[in-house]
């Protein structure tokens, strides 16, 4: 039987009412989502808010209870091989071929992806290239930096020119300058034109490439929209962080309170959200910051990301 | 980077099983064991020279002859039936288990438009692959303990690659219900063991209770063995061989879709 194309539809990725138990726990609670094409989108949650599950529910990897998912047009789980077939999946564990080279690794994705004999050195150069190893081709995947592998991970997922791509986690567990090299490679993938949706608990991540983010807690989304949006909506245009001790930070809290502000306890600071409202500097020693997604969350949730 | 290039990936089906992606798993497999091919190289030839020195000389010297073969003839067959047992379903096992596991390898290839069936499929076949060719190295040390060979010889890796895709997909089976790397001991005491002895490898199981010549009848080992004897020194007859590869036949069959059964469920939550 041959497969039929899938609908052109406006979102690469739907998840309507949808609910993923295990047993007694609830791992996606009545979760919605609409991922634009086009678009660079974040979940963004601690461990354990579902965006794996998520993840995996967009791979066929894991069925939904209950509840619509959507990947460019083909319905899962009915249709999740067509769904594989043009996206691509950048998993959060390192599942690199060790016994085979970089190259290797990428050929193998190539026929796995059922690209077509005479496009496959194109495809392979290609991932070389986004995972600038075009110089490592031979080089056994044992021997890579923890870097590279992760470039490479991204290649193998991205080899055979999906429409979409999955990142679950991409730079977690990376030290900070490697993380800045993925970033770049996630940004060229967006420019390029695929949708990229990734998971991520790190806030300056989803604000420095998302689109638009969707802040998941407890397997539900609480809220998705532009950073920016979401940070003016949510906690205004400044806040203001003071420190002090507890007996200080209580007091701080409560006439906070008292003027209509709303306030979110970090070690030993509390920060004042919307501080542009003051009425002056009541807390002579506060420091104003801009406001972060993680000021979002915390709102929302009541909970800190980290 | 340049502009995404459209998706390369023609359609595909959602349920047909696609030999390509079948042969892409096999082909991973060759891009593997290219890089191990010695230490593999080295076993199947020194493990039935060992069996050939122990059992065809030890032994061989005590018994003249068994079910019309000489010692030597009957434990040769028995030797390349244990190989292919050994060497499909530990790979089947072991690579299993750690690439569900601890290398996540399997989540990889199913986040690519890959089916359950056709991973097990290539594995599978892969190793019955592998086991031809050992079983072809084993028939070259018996030939060099002096065993003659018949013409049906021939048939030998045809009956390995049989044989072997069964026994790869039992280990694949096993390996997709352990939960740890203690279990494989259940599945050599209990699995294993049982296949390796009765089976008629080193000595026929006439002389076995009935009970345990149940289990030969039973076993696909001893269908193997069977084969392999009438290969080598000529079959009994048409409908003797029909049971053995009858039986055989169900056995991979049987044998593949509880491995597929049993990895999708430990893959697909």
């Amino acid at each position: 039987m041959p497969s039929s194309p899938a609908p052109a539809t406006s979102h690469a990725v739907l998840l309507d009412d949808v609910v993923k138990r295990f047993g007694a726990i609830t791992a996606v609670d009545h979760l919605d989502l609409t991922v634009p094409r086009g678009s660079c989108f974040g979940l963004l949650g601690p461990n354990g808010a579902g965006k794996s599950t998520t993840m995996r529910l967009l791979t066929g990897q894991a069925i939904a209870d209950s509840g619509r998912v959507e990947v460019l047009g083909h319905p899962l789980p009915a249709a999740s091989r067509q769904a594989r077939a043009v996206s691509g999946v950048v998993p959060q564990e390192d599942n690199l071929d060790d016994e085979l080279t970089v190259a290797e690794n990428l050929t193998v994705y190539t026929r796995l992806q059922r690209v077509p004999r005479a496009e496959r050195d194109t495809a392979i150069a290609r991932g070389l290239a986004i995972a600038r190893l075009t110089d490592r081709a031979d080089t056994p995947t044992s021997e890579l930096s923890g870097g590279m592998r992760r470039r490479l991970l991204i290649a193998r997922g991205l080899v055979h020119g999906p429409q979409l791509v999955l990142l679950d986690e991409p730079t977690v567990g990376l030290d900070p300058q490697i993380r800045q090299q993925l970033w770049s490679t996630i940004a060229e993938i967006r420019a390029s034109g695929v949708t990229v949706l990734m998971s991520t608990h790190y806030i300056e991540e989803a604000e420095r490439l998302c689109d638009l983010v969707a802040i998941v807690h407890a397997g539900r989304v609480v809220a998705t929209g532009p950073p920016r949006e979401l940070i003016g909506r949510w906690v205004g245009r400044q806040v203001l962080e003071v420190a002090g001790d507890p007996a200080q930070l209580a007091d701080i809290e409560a006439d906070a309170r008292a003027a209509g502000l709303r306030t979110r306890r970090s070690g030993t600071s509390i920060a004042v959200l919307d501080a542009e409202k003051l009425d002056g500097q009541p807390w002579a020693d506060g420091e104003p910051r801009d406001p972060t997604l993680e000021d979002v969350f915390v709102v929302l949730t009541g909970e800190e990301l980290a | 980077m340049t502009a995404t290039t459209p998706t390369m990936t023609p359609p595909i089906a959602q349920r047909r099983f696609e030999p390509g992606v079948v042969a892409a798993i096999v082909y991973r497999e060759w891009r593997v064991f290219r890089r191990v091919w010695f230490s593999t190289a080295f076993g199947s030839i020194v493990e039935p020279l060992w069996f050939f020195i122990g059992f065809g000389f030890g032994l061989g010297a005590l018994v003249s002859e068994v079910a019309g073969l000489s010692y030597l003839e009957f434990m040769a067959t028995g030797t390349i039936a244990i190989g292919i047992l050994f060497s499909a379903l530990f790979p089947g096992l072991i690579n299993g288990y750690a690439r569900r596991t601890e290398r996540h390898l399997y989540d990889g290839i199913l986040g690519a438009p890959v089916t359950v069936a056709e991973l097990v499929a290539g594995e599978a076949l892969w190793n019955g692959i592998r086991v031809a060719v050992l079983s072809v190295v084993t028939l070259g040390v018996a030939f060099g303990f002096g065993v003659s060979l018949g013409p049906g010889t021939v048939l030998v890796p045809l009956i390995a690659v049989f044989t072997g895709f069964g026994l790869a997909a039992t280990g694949a089976a096993f390996a997709a219900k352990l939960r740890s790397w203690h279990g494989i001991d259940i599945v050599i005491g209990g699995i294993v063991a049982p296949m390796f002895v009765v089976a008629g490898t080193f000595f026929p199981l006439d002389g076995l209770p009935v009970w345990a010549r149940f289990i030969g009848d039973i076993n696909p080992l001893y269908h193997c063995v069977e084969l392999l004897r009438g290969a080598v020194f000529g079959f009994p007859g048409f409908g003797q061989t029909m049971v053995h590869l009858g039986a055989l036949a169900a056995f991979n069959l049987i044998a593949w879709l509880a491995a597929v059964r049993l990895v999708r469920r430990a893959l697909i939550d």
